[in-house]
């Protein structure tokens, strides 16, 4: 298959897709994929619209299971584990693999509540300890220094991008291993997708990422490995400078220069 | 100008058809206007506060709706407490769990039948059911009609407003961990909060007024008595029976009673936009 550079020394597979098939109902959309996540790494995952990209972010946390008719075949090996076991817990599953969607989805209650909701999921705290958590969230998504004044006010009270920001520190307050975007900046302006970006960047430390984005200029910025995707097929993955700069696929080199897509 | 003529025939056809929408608009509010017009003028003279104080007289002497009021709050709240629970949590099943199922789209039909379904042939099922065997009348089998007539009504109002809930919110639950249950309780109920207590309120004044299925069922006293298991007078039974009858008195009380029905019911309608479109603003 294609070549995997380049190679680090601390590369570890947090997971492994092996031989992954997708379909909705008769229709097969994800045709044998194979790709690993690297642990604390930055994957992106790109491709024209309908090539496969955001269904194959949604068999991670098996997110298609709400929606009847939809199945997968293969293996998705989560440390190991595969994930697509139908005797896997679906919501231990989801609080390991955290997921940012494309519109800010804040819950109707409180910004103190938006957070404190997932982590009182999981664990019994002590108000003050929880306040701590809440705080240590939104620092971490960036968003306590506009938020601490109005913490009783309602999620949906804030901007868009705030909104977004605030459903990173949702997701990252439950503390997953993974976190999965699906193209998070595309309803947001040039400036918060830059003030999410560089939260990406950090989250990368803590955490393994994959990103859905259709802003190539976002994959090279954000990402360490990148996927092109086509038609359901796993095209060329490999690091993204080398995706970028010397793609070993004419289709990634026709993509990336604009020639389609 | 070439055309000219076109466009002018045009424009004047334009006109015609806003004159005509508007003059029906019109026309449909008239009525209403008319109608409290009416009550207000005929029913204001029998207002006072024997009305809310005094019980309803036998012919020919003075008294007030007191035992009606009071047995219509308690019909309505009891109907009310039964009937909106099972609304809201079969309108919970058709909207999160059976979409696209053959049992969802069976009670949907089903529901909305009931839901124009004449509230006498309601009254008469109660009747056979819970009258003729327990051999009298009572204010239990009053409420239970009303229940069946609140169930369709929460049913539809509780799917639309779910419905309404965008999905994106639904997964961003779910992508947390929660179960189905929780991501209903704590995420859907909540962005559909205010369209839903629209629906139960709407039940409500729906229900205050219904008069045919509270004749077969709790009938009517001339007394007060909160027994449940008594007939129970109702106001629009009341109004029924008093606006029927020859006696002045009689009639004046009628008045009343449907210029306070009519005017509790208009004060809960619009209680209940306000606050479907305080929803909305958001």
């Amino acid at each position: 298959m294609n070549s995997m550079t380049p190679v680090g020394i601390d590369l570890r597979a947090k997971i492994s897709v092996k031989n992954l098939k997708f379909f909705y109902g008769q229709n097969q959309v994800l045709k044998n994929i194979n790709m690993p996540l690297f642990a604390n790494k930055v994957t992106a995952l790109i491709g024209p619209s309908g090539c496969g990209k955001s269904t194959f972010l949604r068999v991670l946390n098996r997110m298609y299971d709400l929606y009847p008719r939809q199945h997968a075949e293969g293996e998705v090996l989560l440390d190991g584990e595969n994930i697509l076991d139908p005797k896997q817990d679906l919501n231990l599953l989801r609080a390991r693999v955290g997921m940012v969607f494309q519109k800010p989805t804040p819950f109707p209650m409180s910004i103190y509540e938006n957070i404190a909701f997932g982590i009182r999921l999981y664990e019994k705290l002590p108000k003050s300890e929880l306040d701590g958590r809440v705080e240590t969230a939104l620092k971490g998504a960036a968003l306590w220094d506009e938020v601490k004044q109005k913490l009783n006010a309602s999620g949906l009270s804030l901007s868009g991008g705030q909104q977004q920001r605030l459903c990173i520190a949702r997701t990252v307050a439950i503390k997953p291993e993974v976190i999965l975007f699906d193209e998070p900046c595309s309803a947001l302006d040039p400036i918060s997708t830059a003030k999410v970006e560089e939260l990406i960047d950090e989250l990368k430390n803590s955490y393994t990422i994959a990103i859905v984005t259709h802003n190539m200029q976002q994959a090279a910025r954000v990402s360490e490995f990148a996927a092109f995707m086509y038609l359901g097929e796993l095209v060329e993955f490999s690091g993204t400078s080398q995706l970028f700069t010397s793609p070993e696929q004419k289709q990634t080199l026709n993509y990336i220069t604009g020639r389609f897509g | 100008m070439r055309g000219m003529k076109i466009y002018e025939a045009r424009r004047a056809r334009d006109k015609f058809a806003m004159v005509l929408y508007c003059g029906a608009a019109v026309l449909g509010i008239v009525w209403l206007l008319f109608i409290l017009f009416a009550l207000v003028r005929s029913g204001v003279g029998g207002l006072s506060l024997t009305v809310f104080t005094q019980n309803t007289p036998p012919p020919g002497s003075a008294g007030g709706l007191l035992n009606a009021i009071v047995g219509s709050l308690i019909m309505t709240a009891v109907g009310v407490a039964i009937g909106a629970p099972i609304g809201l949590l079969a309108g919970t099943y058709l909207a999160e769990y059976g979409r696209g199922s053959v049992l969802a789209s069976t009670v949907r039909f089903i529901n909305d039948i009931l839901l124009s379904a004449p509230s006498i042939v309601i009254g008469l099922f109660v009747y056979e059911i819970m009258v003729a065997p327990m051999g009298h009348f009572s204010g239990i089998s009053g409420a239970i009609a009303l229940a069946i007539i609140v169930i369709p009504v929460v049913l539809r109002t509780t799917e639309d407003m779910l419905l309404l809930v965008p999905g994106a919110l639904r997964e961003a639950g779910t992508a947390l961990g929660m179960t189905r249950a929780l991501v209903i309780n704590k995420v859907a109920y909540r962005a559909a909060k205010a369209g839903l207590v629209t629906g139960m309120l709407l039940a409500v004044a729906r229900v205050s007024g219904e008069t045919a299925p509270l004749l077969f069922t709790a009938l009517n006293n001339q007394f007060f008595d909160a027994n449940l298991n008594e007939p129970m007078p109702s106001l629009p039974v009341v109004i029924y029976q008093f606006a029927l009858s020859p006696y002045k008195d009689w009639q004046k009380l009628a008045w009343a009673g449907a210029l306070l029905i009519t005017f509790a019911v208009l004060a809960l309608s619009i209680f209940a936009r306000v606050l479907g479109s305080r929803k909305a603003a958001q």
